[in-house]
């Protein structure tokens, strides 16, 4: 179970609606099934993954989410799930105001990319930062938009969405100094979001 | 000399006749008071009848879905790549039944059988059907199987419409529904394919209004015409590009119009429509054509799919072909918008194929895999 799961899960009520952007191969889609009966649906392009999916028994759709979600009607979900994900999209800023037309309630995980390693990296070595959080070198890196997590809140704030919890999860690093500091040492931030 | 049979197939099989003796009343209005339904099938139903998986042809498609007739067939049944032994719908585990709907030409009951109150065939006489007939017709054969609830109804293109519709007339006999490379209805360029087709039969002079056999003849070059131009559709131009280029078969550029060129193109497509016109009843064409374009899911769910969908009760997996342009992706995605709408169980993929509308017949690494994985889900206690 990847940490992040561990802890958005807390904010999904049983036997809800859920809709999970960029899902993967359905771990997540299938823990919240067997253990809150949330029954949903899950988007994803990667062929691999929607074969996992589907063998998981997880209901998958094979969309692109640069693509919008049209296709989905105003509050037809609980609950919109976007996991490590948000930094790859086209558009971010549009991702978000669609996932919170369709969701009464939004889930968002994404990196920090103000996490001192990278602004280490950046600051001393010159070098856009590669390591252990963030694995790719700069041209192959599917992670178009990175922010950090006092971007993100400048963005809720300018568009007027309510900030339900957030929380910072570190795996590598120390959790104190994440919660002391988020935004210096958070590695990942959790936002339960509403509007 | 003949060869093994491959060891991945179903091997040798023999089509069976079942003759339904309940009257059908067709949506026509008209009743059929008995029937022929010719099928085929391929492992073993369990003592529950609990793993029967219904195949449902598409436009030109027959009973003959997987294995061989005889050692010496050059070809395999029509979805020998889908339907065997370890395959997506693995013959191991399920038990299917393939036939050849009402009004075809391959031995069930159509136009070209004979009518028993005249003593001669059909013809044009013969009842229309819609596709909700064949899948009723379909139940008769399921009642007659001893299966009273399907693990799945699978089917692609026209076969698809059947499968949905299977959904919403029987919620309570289906367990899944596969829709492959399907449409909640036709849209007017699809019709209009159709209808050029229907018109190159009709204005063959053999076509004799629908009474050709009557007249010991049958209206070749006109079913030849009409199999060329679905053809056509079924393949992407990006295939006939590969396939064909502007290679010539004959002739030369060269000496210009005394000596008529001839493209590789040109010569494929009369000999697909040539051997089609030949094994193929131009009257099953019309029917089937005529079947496809009256189709419309929601017509009488108020034009919504979703109202539709409602009354379905099985899981549903949908997939659709990124070159098929005769039922493109988006007739897939809206089948699928429909059913999250009605909040259905539904997976769905697009599986990336150069090969147009033919791609659901052909081998293809994830559309074998989505749907292996789908089917190995399907539990068949």
């Amino acid at each position: 179970m990847r940490i992040d799961f561990n802890h958005l899960q807390q904010w999904i009520g049983e036997g809800s609606r859920v809709l999970d952007l960029g899902c993967g191969d359905g771990t997540l889609l299938k823990y919240l099934r067997d253990s809150k009966q949330v029954n949903g649906y899950g988007l994803e392009i990667d062929p691999g993954q929607i074969e996992a999916c589907i063998g998981l028994g997880v209901n998958v759709i094979n969309q692109n989410l640069d693509r919008g979600l049209g296709n989905f009607a105003d509050k037809s979900f609980d609950t919109v799930l976007m996991t490590q994900a948000l930094q790859t999209m086209y558009f971010p800023h549009k991702v978000l105001d669609e996932m919170l037309r369709v969701g009464k309630e939004c889930i968002i995980t994404f990196p920090n990319f103000g996490h001192y390693k990278a602004r280490f990296h950046l600051a001393f070595r010159g070098r856009m930062p590669v390591s252990d959080l963030l694995p790719y070198e700069w041209y192959n890196t599917p992670n178009i938009h990175f922010c950090t997590f006092k971007d993100f809140e400048v963005l809720c704030h300018e568009k007027h969405i309510n900030v339900l919890n957030r929380q910072v999860v570190n795996e590598r690093t120390s959790q104190f100094l994440g919660n002391l500091n988020p935004n210096l040492f958070g590695e990942t931030a959790i936002y339960h979001l509403s509007k | 000399m003949t060869t093994p049979l491959p060891p991945e197939s179903v091997g040798l099989v023999t089509p069976r006749t079942a003759l339904l003796q309940q009257p059908l009343t067709l949506a026509c209005g008209r009743t059929l008071d008995n029937y022929e339904l010719v099928y085929e099938t391929y492992g073993t139903l369990n003592a529950e009848g609990s793993n029967a998986v219904l195949i449902c042809h598409a436009l030109s498609g027959d009973h003959h879905a997987a294995g061989y007739h005889t050692e010496s067939d050059r070809k395999p049944g029509w979805w020998n790549h889908y339907i065997g032994p370890g395959k997506a719908i693995d013959t191991n585990r399920f038990y299917v039944v393939s036939l050849n709907n009402l009004g075809g030409c391959s031995g069930s009951t159509g136009p070209s059988s004979i009518e028993p109150e005249t003593g001669s065939p059909w013809g044009a006489r013969f009842p229309t059907l819609r596709v909700r007939d064949w899948v009723h017709a379909q139940a008769r054969l399921a009642d007659h199987l001893g299966i009273n609830q399907w693990a799945a109804v699978v089917g692609g293109s026209l076969g698809g419409m059947q499968a949905m519709r299977w959904a919403l007339e029987y919620p309570n006999r289906i367990r899944h529904c596969i829709v492959i490379a399907s449409a909640l209805k036709l849209s007017a360029q699809n019709i209009a394919f159709n209808e050029t087709a229907r018109q190159a039969i009709m204005s063959d002079p053999n076509f004799f209004e629908g009474d050709y056999l009557a007249h010991d003849t049958y209206p070749k070059s006109g079913l030849a015409v009409a199999r060329m131009i679905g053809h056509i559709t079924y393949l992407s131009d990006h295939v006939m590009g590969e396939k064909f280029g502007r290679d010539l078969r004959s002739g030369s550029f060269e000496q210009g119009l005394n000596d008529l060129v001839e493209f590789q193109v040109e010569s494929y497509l009369r000999y697909q429509g040539d051997t089609f016109s030949d094994k193929f009843d131009a009257n099953t064409y019309i029917l089937m054509t005529r079947a496809l374009d009256y189709f419309d899911l929601a017509r009488e769910y108020n034009d919504d799919p979703a109202e539709a969908f409602r009354r379905a009760q099985c899981g549903f997996y949908v997939a659709s072909f990124s070159t098929d342009w005769r039922f493109p992706v988006e007739r897939s995605r809206e089948i699928v918008d429909a059913l999250i709408a009605a909040d259905k169980s539904v997976s769905y993929a697009e599986i990336d194929s150069p090969y147009g509308h033919d791609a659901f017949l052909l081998p293809n690494e994830h559309y074998e895999q989505t749907f292996r994985q789908y089917m190995a889900r399907i539990t068949t206690e």
